[in-house]
């Protein structure tokens, strides 16, 4: 398939591996594929390397084991990849934290559709 | 342009991680650090090449397996079961069968609810409010630009999704497949004629 190179995060495993069903990824809300789609993009163009999203990822797996009980499991693992994406931006200063929390607020304010 | 297309059309409020997703896909799009497409494309992979996988096996068996089409036309969501395939959110599933004399297809007018167990992640178009809105109003216009052109003796049923019931359409079987294996009909079977707005063709 053409495609792999696209949906294959390279070297995800153990407590930091993605969730699948039957070899197939699995996302249970839109904002799941879309925060894998932003982490392969960004790194699709070169913006990090893999070992520095991963090694986030790890620690953020690691600092929120459990979570929310009544979570699906993809939930969870996205929560966790989302706030390992959070922090890449943050640490390589692509993004800065004050525009991101004053965005988020309008998101939840409806401010901004 | 946000990637999430829902926007203000989605009846729910936006959680606190939905909207940090997307406040942190925003700013990227604005900073020009990744493109909205570039992010679809990576969705796209699963839509085409894995999302509708599913759907396409449980198509395959019902066209070989008389017993099987007739438990999945009268309780779609324990025949998928018999093929492993679940609601992740515990949907109602019913699938609508196309003959020479019905077309079906679905939309979602309120929002994009989809059946994401058997197809995968909804297209971009089927979250779009044009294809939301038209389907329903002038369903021929909407199937003939997706490459569907109906007899006018075909009569369209446009079925409306919702949070508890999810619609798939079951295609016709292509003419020209009887020897084909259950494998090899899965293969022919594409998303776009499980929302039914895609035929099959005959494969050469």
């Amino acid at each position: 398939m053409s495609t792999d190179a696209a949906v294959q995060p390279p070297d995800l495993s153990g407590a930091a591996a993605v969730p699948r069903k039957n070899g197939e990824l699995v996302f249970d809300a839109p904002w799941q594929s879309r925060a894998f789609g932003m982490v392969v993009g960004l790194h699709q163009k070169g913006l990090f390397h893999w070992d520095e999203f991963r090694d986030r990822l790890i620690e953020a797996v690691a600092a929120h084991p459990g979570g929310d009980p009544s979570a699906s499991p993809a939930t969870i693992y996205y929560r966790q990849w989302l706030a390992a994406l959070e922090k890449l931006l943050l640490d390589k200063a692509l993004l800065a934290k004050a525009d991101l929390d004053a965005r988020a607020e309008e998101l939840l304010s409806g401010e901004r559709g | 342009m946000s990637g999430e297309h829902d926007g203000g059309h989605h009846p729910e409020p936006l959680s606190p991680v939905e909207a940090r997703a997307h406040a942190i896909e925003s700013l990227l799009i604005e900073k020009g650090l990744v493109s909205s497409d570039a992010i679809d494309q990576v969705a796209a992979a699963y839509e085409k090449d894995i999302g509708p996988l599913n759907g396409a096996k449980a198509v395959a068996r019902a066209w070989t397996d008389p017993g099987f089409k007739k438990r999945l036309l009268e309780n779609a969501t324990a025949a998928l079961g018999e093929l492993g395939i679940g609601g992740l959110q515990g949907e109602h599933m019913v699938v609508v069968e196309n003959t020479p004399k019905i077309h079906n297809a679905v939309v979602c007018t309120l929002c994009s609810c989809y059946p994401w167990p058997v197809l995968g992640l909804p297209p971009g178009w089927y979250k779009s409010p044009p294809y939301r809105s038209r389907m329903v109003k002038e369903p021929r216009s909407v199937l003939a630009e997706f490459g569907v052109v109906l007899d006018p003796s075909v009569e369209v049923r446009v079925w409306d999704s919702s949070s508890e019931i999810r619609y798939l359409v079951l295609p016709q079987r292509p003419k020209g497949t009887e020897g084909m294996s259950e494998e090899e009909l899965a293969s022919l079977v594409t998303r776009d004629s499980m929302i039914g707005v895609g035929t099959i063709e005959t494969p050469r």
